[in-house]
């Protein structure tokens, strides 16, 4: 380049120089107002169900039936009660599927043709949306068997449950260091025996995390529950009957016109937010680092 | 850029007090004008002290190595000279670099200006993937409000000829700067820094990522570039060094170990940690 | 057992999960599609572009639920995208470590948060501050254009775009955080050793590579935004028309489904809401289809 051209460029270049930095201020600004944007509506929600639901919670709340139409106090014992059966069968479905099958994807070679149409299928069922998890569940679990059950809200929740553990389980496994593994098949170990015992045991932590996530995300799940384990006003322990639940008691609270139950549905809300919150939490907090072996 | 005088009526940002210094106790001379140097020059990570106290001088149109074994602070160094060492999170350094007489760690300067004055060139070739060839030549450019097309044109194409690449690119200027090979890439990296018209260009290991007749290349045009534009060179090869450098100073875990011109380090250096290292027995 | 068969048994335990990950997406597509037959099998283009939907007489079409979908996920997503990808680069970019790390904490918690506590907010909160405080400035503007016509009962169209992109936020950008990271380092210090400012090296460096990748993760946030059902069902109004104002109350697949599914008797009734489910799993899984190939296309471009 000619030194005169280079000078007249340099020149040129001081005269933009503010205008650059102008514009470096602004666009600081703008992108922290977004983020300040994007964070709000968490600290909204939070606020207005820990304000709105705090006084609905009392020991009576925790531990009792609704209340009857019209009538103050009363409670959602029943639904807590409810949703606790229900992750419970959606685990003893959910957890050996979403394990076996995250073992699968994480022990197969990554060239081979199956394993590849078994992760897009993980995927794709990942992608289902919950409602239409719950009209499969009402063809599957409640037709054949005559009625609304609890079991039948269970498997629709263990079909939310099997990718989200499939997938995390399958991202862990693969933390492994392929030394690991080698220096149980230099002891002679079947491989069999190598997954079972040192591959899944280094991971437990990984894999307990897992298990949280889609614990957490099938206790909030609303939309797969209306068809399939309905609700009840009443306690139940049966596999076979309706059976209530947090997230579904909270909608039929919030869309009843009555206000003592708006107030029951806030509380539960702050009760369902703590559960799940809590569970992802204490998820992240177990595994911060995403390392083999913590 | 706009060709209707608004080039005129406004000086450099820096003004020329050029100093003039010489290096003492080597034979004859050396005499030239000192255009960067450093001045009890610390730099850390976090509360690791890579650079302790480094006072250098960088001569105006030479082409000046620093070289040391791994781990001695030459990367780090040379990124405090543009201010680049502190775009990484927990890092910072003290002192002075007196660019052309004036401290660019001065509260008053912005490191996008000192950059411009003193361009960069990585250990990676790195252009960027979403651009072409031309434009990866003229984005610092453009960033900086020229606009004019052929202004544009008439700049990649000195630059693309300085570096050796016009002939090798000039029918495919709109292809991606990625499409070329390591070497080419490494060039047109070159050719983007000077785009800038940069009075220093540094260099952290230019030639570390590349094949042995990219590095010869490279290495040719150093020496040619040096007639227009100071470089300040990072390298663990030795051999480049001494065939490429006017000056080299040797760094060992921080400290500035010795300093002069390339024959005297590499003939005869003051220090014995400097020969045990430039006669390969460390490092 | 020698361990060549106990090595084979495993095998064959590990694939029969597999194989049931397999036939599970099968039976959900082909579960919906028997019960959907009563109606899919005159063919869709009728059922797709019938507007009326009433159970009583038996008459319908999906247009309604389909224009009520469509158009609260495209306002949840033109919402969400600058928002997401304003705070992505904020927080990867040029934010400092501690703020970065609450926010993307508080984000974070955001995806964690129940489909219905969003319903129960935007219901209460939300949809009182639109027809109170939102819809009366473009009353107005709604004399001469159709889609800002009051008058706002607080649920609606629009209400419910804003709580589906509150909803799709976090994984907007949570992706394109993830994206911003995969560029190197030397990108940024590329563009910086030119002397460009911190939002010209994020233009230059960062956004302009990424820009494929931001476009999956909108898609992505997209489909997530079509079949979320109770958030929406909550705060949509439930009406089964098309309208162009976006402060009418309209209703989307999922949540027409939500709203009848449990007290549908007559099976033609059943067959059509099964037949809406259908076409929001065969739309959402286009959709997360689109999203992968962009990402596919456009990943893998550092070495």
């Amino acid at each position: 380049m000619e030194i005169a051209t280079k000078k007249l460029l340099l020149e040129f270049m001081v005269t933009t120089q503010a205008k650059r930095k102008r514009k470096n201020i602004f666009a600081n600004l703008v992108l922290s107002i977004l983020a300040i944007l994007a964070v709000s509506p968490l600290v909204a929600i939070l606020g207005f169900l820990i304000s709105k639901g705090i006084g609905a919670l009392s020991w009576e709340f925790l531990t009792s039936l609704p209340a009857p139409y019209g009538e103050s106090g009363g409670g959602m014992g029943h639904s807590i009660v409810g949703t606790f059966i229900l992750v419970l069968f959606a685990s003893l479905l959910g957890i050996p599927v979403g394990f076996g099958a995250g073992i699968f994807l994480a022990e197969s070679s990554k060239e081979s043709r199956f394993a590849s149409i078994v992760r897009l299928c993980a995927e794709m069922l990942a992608g289902v949306p919950s409602i239409v998890v719950g009209l499969f569940a009402y063809f599957v679990a409640v037709l054949p068997f005559g009625g609304f059950s609890a079991f039948a809200g269970g498997f629709a929740l263990s079909v939310i449950m099997i990718p989200v553990i499939a997938r995390t389980s399958e991202e862990i496994l693969r933390l492994v260091p392929v030394h690991v593994r080698e220096a149980g098949l230099a002891l002679g170990l079947p491989r069999w025996q190598v997954v079972m015992r040192i591959v899944l045991r280094g991971s437990r932590k990984g894999l307990f995390t897992a298990v949280l996530l889609a614990v957490a995300r099938a206790s909030g799940e609303t939309a797969p529950l209306l068809f399939t384990a309905l609700n009840s006003r009443l306690w139940s322990f049966s596999a076979t009957q309706p059976i209530s639940s947090l997230p579904v008691q909270i909608y039929t609270y919030a869309t009843s016109p009555s206000e003592e139950w708006h107030q029951q549905a806030w509380g539960g809300a702050l009760l369902l937010v703590l559960l799940v919150l809590g569970m992802s939490l204490f998820a992240r907090f177990l595994f911060s680092g995403k390392k083999y072996g913590t | 850029m706009e060709h209707n005088g608004s080039y005129s009526g406004h000086n450099g940002s820096y003004s020329s007090h050029n100093g003039h210094v010489s290096l003492v106790g080597h034979g004859d001379n050396f005499e030239s004008q000192t255009i960067l140097e450093s001045k009890d020059l610390d730099a850390w990570f976090g509360s690791h002290h890579v650079v302790k106290s480094v006072s250098l001088h960088f001569f105006s149109r030479t082409v000046s190595a620093i070289i040391g074994p791994s781990g001695c602070g030459k990367s780090t160094f040379l990124r405090c000279l543009n201010r680049m060492h502190e775009e990484i999170p927990g890092a910072r350094a003290k002192g002075v670099v007196n660019f052309q007489g004036k401290n660019i760690y001065d509260m008053f300067s912005e490191p996008a200006n000192v950059r411009r004055h003193i361009g960069m060139v990585f250990q990676k070739p790195n252009p960027f993937p979403a651009m072409s060839i031309f434009e990866n030549v003229i984005i610092g450019l453009k960033l900086a409000g020229v606009k004019k097309g052929y202004v544009l044109n008439d700049i990649a194409e000195a630059c693309l000829k300085q570096v050796g690449l016009w002939d090798e690119v000039k029918d495919k200027l709109s292809a991606p700067g990625l499409s070329l090979s390591g070497g080419q890439q490494q060039r047109l990296c070159i050719a983007r820094a000077l785009a800038m018209a940069p009075e220093v260009i540094l260099m952290d290991e230019p030639t570390s990522a590349l094949d042995p007749i990219s590095t010869a290349r490279i290495e040719e045009l150093l020496v040619e570039l040096k007639k227009t534009v100071s470089i300040v060179i990072v390298t663990h090869n030795m051999q480049q060094a001494a065939r490429i450098s006017d000056t080299t100073a040797f760094l060992l875990s921080g400290d500035l170990v010795e300093f002069g011109r390339t024959g005297e380090i590499f003939t005869n250096p003051r220090k014995s940690e400097t020969e045990r290292y430039i006669t390969g027995r460390f490092g | 057992m020698s361990s060549s068969l106990s090595e084979k048994i495993f095998r064959t335990i590990l694939g029969a999960f597999g194989v049931f990950i397999v036939l599970l997406m099968f039976s959900v597509a082909i579960f919906l599609t028997v019960g959907a037959w009563p109606v899919i099998r005159h063919g869709l283009s009728d059922f797709v572009q019938t507007q009326t939907w009433n159970p009583v007489n038996g008459q319908f079409g999906a247009l309604a639920v389909l224009f009520g979908t469509l158009v609260s996920s495209s306002i949840a997503i033109a919402i969400a995208a600058p928002l997401g990808v304003g705070a992505a680069i904020f927080l990867k970019e040029l934010a400092p470590a501690r703020v970065a790390s609450v926010f993307s904490f508080l984000i974070e918690m955001l995806a964690a948060v129940p489909s219905v506590i969003f319903g129960l907010w935007g219901f209460f909160v939300l949809a009182p501050a639109i027809r109170d405080h939102v819809a009366p400035i473009f009353y107005p503007l709604g004399e001469y254009v159709p889609i800002f016509r009051g008058p706002s009962y607080g649920v609606g169209i629009l209400t419910a775009g804003v709580v589906l992109a509150l909803m799709i936020l976090p994984t907007m950008a949570a992706i394109v955080r993830e994206i911003f990271s995969a560029v190197p380092q030397h990108q940024r210090e590329a563009a910086l050793g030119l002397g460009s400012t911190r939002w010209e090296a994020v233009r230059v460096a960062v956004l302009a590579p990424s820009k494929p990748g931001i476009l999956s993760a909108a898609v992505l946030a997209t489909a997530r935004a079509l079949g979320e059902t109770m958030a929406v069902t909550m705060v949509i109004g439930n009406r089964n028309a098309v309208s162009l104002s976006l402060f009418d109350p309209g209703q989307s697949m999922a949540s027409l489904i939500a709203n009848e599914y449990a007290e549908a008797s007559d099976s033609r009734h059943i067959a059509a809401l099964m037949a809406v489910g259908l076409l929001l799993l065969v739309i959402s899984l286009v959709v997360n289809a689109v999203a992968r190939i962009i990402a596919k296309r456009s990943a893998a471009k550092w070495k």
